[in-house]
C-alpha cells in the first residue's frame, strides 16, 4: 500500500461520510446533539482541502496531515478522537513508502490506542470504540492468517459494521449520551456507525490497488 | 535581582476558560476575573472557528498562548470537545487540566492566581472546588 492508497482511502471516506451525512446526524439526534454526520463531513472536507493544498509525499504523511485537519475543523468530540486516530496511525507509519498488511495492522492498533488513552472508552461502552476494536482485532487475524489485502479488509469491515449494530442494545457509558442512562438503550452509536463507514472505506480504497 | 528574574517572579499563572460556548466562555472569564482581580490573565476558548457550539484548537492554542507568562497555565473545559481538545494541548508541568465544574473552578483558580500561588497551588485549589459544598 503507497501513497495514493492513502489517499485513496481519505477519499472513499469523505464521499461515504458525505452520503451518510444526514443518516449520521440522524443517529446522533436520537441520542446525542445532531451534529455527528454535518462536523464529520465538515471535517472530511477539510481534510481534502488540506491534502491538496499541500499533497503528501508518504502513507504516514496523508494520515498525519488528516487528522491533523479533523482536529482542527470538526469542533464536536469526533475530531480530537478521529484525528488523533489518523495521526497515531500516521505516526506508527513513520516515513515508509510503502505499507505491508502487518504494519497496517500495527498502525490501526496504535490508532485504537490513541482514541481510547484520550476518551476513555473501553469496549462496551457505546462509542466508536465499538466498531473500531473487532475491525481491528479481525483484521489482525486476517492478516496472520495470509489473507488476501482485500479478503482481510471485507473481514475488518464486515466486524465493524456488526460492532456498529452490536451498540443497538447497550446503554451508553461516555459522551452526551451517557446522561440519558437506560433511555440510551434502542439506538445505534453515531461514532461507531461513522467507524464501519471508514474501514468500508478502507475496503474499497483496496479494491482499486 | 535582575530584570528577567524579577519578570519572572512575578510572571502568574494562566487560566483559558474552553468551553462549547463562546459566550459562555467570555462571561465565566469575566467572572473570574472580576473575583480574582482584574490582573490575573484569563482567556475563553469558546465555539467553533465559525462561531457555532463546539470546540475549536485554533482558539484553545491562541488562548494559552495569550495568558502564557511563563508560570504556566490551566485549562478549564466544560465538558465533551473541550475536554478531549484540552487533552491534545496538555503539557506535562506548564498547560494543565483542571477537572472541575466551569464556573466554580474558573473562581477558586482565579481567586489562588490573584494571590501569586503556583501551577500546582492553583490546580490543588481548583480541584478542591469539585467537592466544595455550598450547603
Amino acid at each position: 500500500m503507497d501513497t495514493s492508497f492513502f489517499l485513496a482511502w481519505i477519499k472513499e471516506a469523505a464521499t461515504a461520510v458525505q452520503a451518510e451525512r444526514d443518516h449520521l446526524t440522524q443517529l446522533d439526534a436520537a441520542i446525542g446533539d445532531a451534529d455527528h454526520g454535518a462536523n464529520l463531513d465538515r471535517g472530511f472536507a477539510a481534510v481534502r482541502q488540506a491534502l491538496a493544498d499541500t499533497p503528501p509525499e508518504t502513507p504516514g504523511a496523508v494520515l498525519v496531515q488528516a487528522g491533523s485537519a479533523l482536529i482542527r475543523k470538526v469542533g464536536g468530540a469526533s475530531g480530537p478522537l478521529y484525528g488523533t486516530a489518523f495521526r497515531q496511525m500516521g505516526r506508527a507509519l513513520g516515513d515508509a513508502p510503502e505499507i505491508t498488511p502487518a504494519g497496517l495492522v500495527t498502525a490501526l492498533e496504535a490508532a485504537q490506542e490513541g482514541v481510547q488513552k484520550l476518551g476513555g472508552a473501553a469496549e462496551g461502552d457505546k462509542t466508536l470504540v465499538d466498531a473500531f476494536a473487532p475491525a481491528v482485532r479481525a483484521l489482525a487475524q486476517a492478516v496472520q492468517d495470509g489473507a488476501k489485502l482485500e479478503d482481510a479488509l471485507e473481514t475488518a469491515t464486515t466486524a465493524a459494521e456488526e460492532g456498529a449494530r452490536a451498540t443497538v442494545p447497550l446503554q451508553a457509558r461516555k459522551g452526551r449520551a451517557s446522561y440519558l442512562g437506560p433511555r440510551s438503550v434502542g439506538h445505534e452509536d453515531p461514532g461507531a456507525a461513522s467507524t464501519a463507514l471508514i474501514f468500508a472505506a478502507l475496503r474499497r480504497a483496496a479494491g482499486q490497488a | 535581582m535582575d530584570d528577567q528574574a524579577q519578570a519572572q517572579a512575578q510572571a502568574m499563572v494562566g487560566i483559558v476558560i474552553v468551553s462549547h460556548s463562546a459566550r459562555l466562555a467570555e462571561e465565566v472569564a469575566a467572572i473570574a476575573r472580576e473575583i480574582g482581580g482584574e490582573n490575573v490573565p484569563v482567556a475563553a476558548a469558546g465555539g467553533t472557528d465559525d462561531g457555532g457550539l463546539g470546540t475549536s484548537l485554533d482558539k484553545v492554542i491562541a488562548a494559552i498562548e495569550s495568558v502564557d507568562q511563563g508560570a504556566g497555565v490551566v485549562l478549564i473545559p466544560d465538558l465533551g470537545s473541550s475536554v478531549l481538545t484540552a487533552k491534545l494541548v496538555e503539557e506535562p508541568g506548564s498547560v494543565v487540566i483542571a477537572d472541575v465544574p466551569l464556573v466554580e473552578g474558573a473562581i477558586a483558580a482565579a481567586v489562588t492566581v490573584g494571590g501569586g500561588a503556583s501551577l500546582p497551588e492553583v490546580l490543588a485549589s481548583a480541584e478542591e472546588a469539585r467537592t466544595f459544598r455550598k450547603l
